[in-house]
């Protein structure tokens, strides 16, 4: 098993985080993994990626050409990656952010209004959960249980609100991935 | 101990703690700040001494003074920063004391930008300051090997009384993978290596006798004197390039049509390529050089098997371990080099495309 993903998005929304807790949970499943940040003169407001691989060989390259998985929280972003899918591949986006899509017939959506769903869950922090639910849901790549224990280690004590909204994100994101 | 989730700059930064390293001097630049930022919460808990010194400069020869005082030492930068180390460089060779330095390179030349490159081989490999002097040229291509480097660096700056640079790029410093680190050095451990720099620091010696003293310098103003010196140095160089010449052997086979040389995150991109191209039924091979200099050229001319028609070098850079490579294969088959430059890292699917076009 080999999954290489590219997270894209605004900075602020959390796209490096989404790569970084899959990459953890990777970790902690036994697995390879790699996360390489695009790095610069970046700013809240501005535009961020990463990418992350897991799998069971040895991880030659951390640079992705070609990702089974794109999670695109902006219109930006989705133009810039959404060509490099592999064939056959995923592409996790967020509707109410990427107006345009995407036009090829030769990859899997799992397309949602991911910023409206957050904030109906009660904070726009959750979006990133939501995809990585997403990404679960469609890939299996990592398991929720192992999400759900980082996490609970992470916020239990420091903020239970948003541990909640975070695991009903993620449990939201996989029944989107699923469907 | 569990593997954790680290950068390549906090990942190199532990384990240089863990292997003793008690003084660290530096001054900030991208892409390696989150070393110096890491040095600076982490020294205070051991009883270390974290200094953010005024310049480079400046920050190198605290370096020089810590190591003539017989301490593990270590100093870090990117590329701009290294050139304005390379005077106290020069200067600790010339005094033959162990220092670490890391370089988590840039774009260059000047103060080029702050993405991954590998422009700065040859001022590592060949020089960078005045003077016939060596220093040995670490090259990491994980985390792992990165975090492992720290050690080994401090163990060969030991062993040799010699400079020893760790050369990654802003992509090792930047990526987070998984890492295992050593059992940190035992007090005890500590105390007998610092017991063996008595031979040569310039601490007081146990016996109190003040005429013992040793002298730290790199002055030799009587030119038979400094001939001795340089000639004794270079016997020592010769020691390191015949005992701690290091690379990696990937694929390589009576197979192989093409031999591919690439060092640091260039081999990890070459790598997936060559993976790839191997699902195909087509043989390369790969030699990475570990160490820059000491250069393993006898590596590569042994690998230049009975069917290689090419060997392919790709760097990210110009071509500077190109004229190393070059050596090494001394005109038995062609030599041909593809890189990028400005920081841009080139893809798995670019190199797979190269590759290609040589069958």
């Amino acid at each position: 098993m080999k999954c290489e993903m590219i997270c894209a998005g605004f900075g602020g929304q959390g796209v490096l985080t989404i790569g970084k807790f899959i990459a953890k949970a990777g970790m902690a499943e036994g697995k390879n993994v790699s996360w390489l940040p695009s790095y610069g003169p970046e700013m809240r407001g501005g535009t961020a990626n990463v990418s992350a691989v897991v799998s069971d060989a040895p991880i030659a390259s951390p640079i992705v050409s070609y990702p089974d998985v794109l999670v695109a929280l902006n219109q930006p972003s989705l133009d810039k990656f959404g060509p490099m899918v592999r064939k056959g591949g995923v592409v996790i986006m967020d509707t109410n952010m990427c107006p345009h899509g995407l036009k090829r017939d030769d990859v899997d959506f799992i397309a949602a209004p991911m910023s409206d769903i957050a904030l109906e869950i009660g904070s726009m922090k959750v979006l990133n959960m939501l995809a990585i639910g997403m990404i679960i849901g469609k890939t299996n790549v990592i398991k929720y249980e192992t999400m759900e224990e980082d996490l609970n280690a992470f916020l239990k004590a420091k903020d239970p609100d948003l541990l909640e909204k975070n695991l009903i994100a993620i449990k939201r994101g996989i029944e989107l991935g699923k469907a | 101990m569990a593997k954790v989730l680290m950068k390549g700059n906090e990942a190199v930064a532990e384990a240089a703690i863990r292997s003793g390293c008690r003084l660290y001097f530096a001054y900030p630049i991208t892409p390696q700040s989150e070393l110096i930022e890491y040095m600076a919460k982490m020294m205070p808990k051991v009883g270390g001494t974290f200094l953010q010194a005024e310049s480079e400069v400046s920050a190198i020869n605290m370096v020089y003074g810590a190591a003539g005082a017989g301490k593990r030492v270590m100093t870090s930068s990117s590329s701009p920063g290294i050139s304005l180390k390379a005077e106290g460089i020069s200067y600790i060779a010339g005094a033959e004391l162990p220092a670490v330095i890391v370089n988590v390179q840039r774009g260059g030349p000047g103060l080029g930008d702050i993405q991954p490159a590998q422009g700065d081989y040859f001022q590592a490999t060949k020089g960078g300051g005045h003077g016939d002097y060596r220093q040995i040229v670490l090259a990491p291509s994980s985390v792992q090997e990165f975090a492992d480097m720290a050690s080994e660096a401090f163990d060969l700056a030991d062993k040799y009384r010699n400079p020893v640079m760790i050369l990654a790029d802003g992509m090792l410093g930047q990526m987070m993978e998984p890492v295992e680190f050593k059992e940190a050095r035992s007090q005890a451990e500590l105390d007998e290596l610092g017991k063996q720099h008595n031979d040569w620091c310039i601490c007081p010696n146990e016996d109190g006798d003040k005429k013992h003293h040793h002298e730290i310098n790199s002055l030799e103003i009587d030119p038979a004197v400094l001939e001795a010196h340089v000639n004794a140095l270079y016997k020592k160089y010769a020691v390191i390039e015949k005992d701690e010449t290091r690379w990696e052997e990937f694929n390589i086979s009576d197979d192989n049509e093409i031999l591919c040389v690439a060092w640091g995150t260039a081999s990890r991109i070459v790598k997936s390529a060559i993976n790839e191209i191997k699902a195909e039924g087509k043989s390369i091979g790969m030699i990475r050089p570990i160490t820059c200099w000491p250069f393993p050229y006898e590596a590569i001319a042994k690998a230049i098997g009975p069917k290689v028609k090419k060997v392919y070098v790709f760097e990210l850079n110009t071509g500077q371990m190109l004229d190393d490579v070059k050596i090494a294969v001394n005109g038995k088959v062609p030599v041909d080099f593809w890189g990028k430059v400005g920081g841009i890292v080139f893809t798995p699917a670019e190199i797979q495309e190269k590759l290609e076009a040589c069958f």
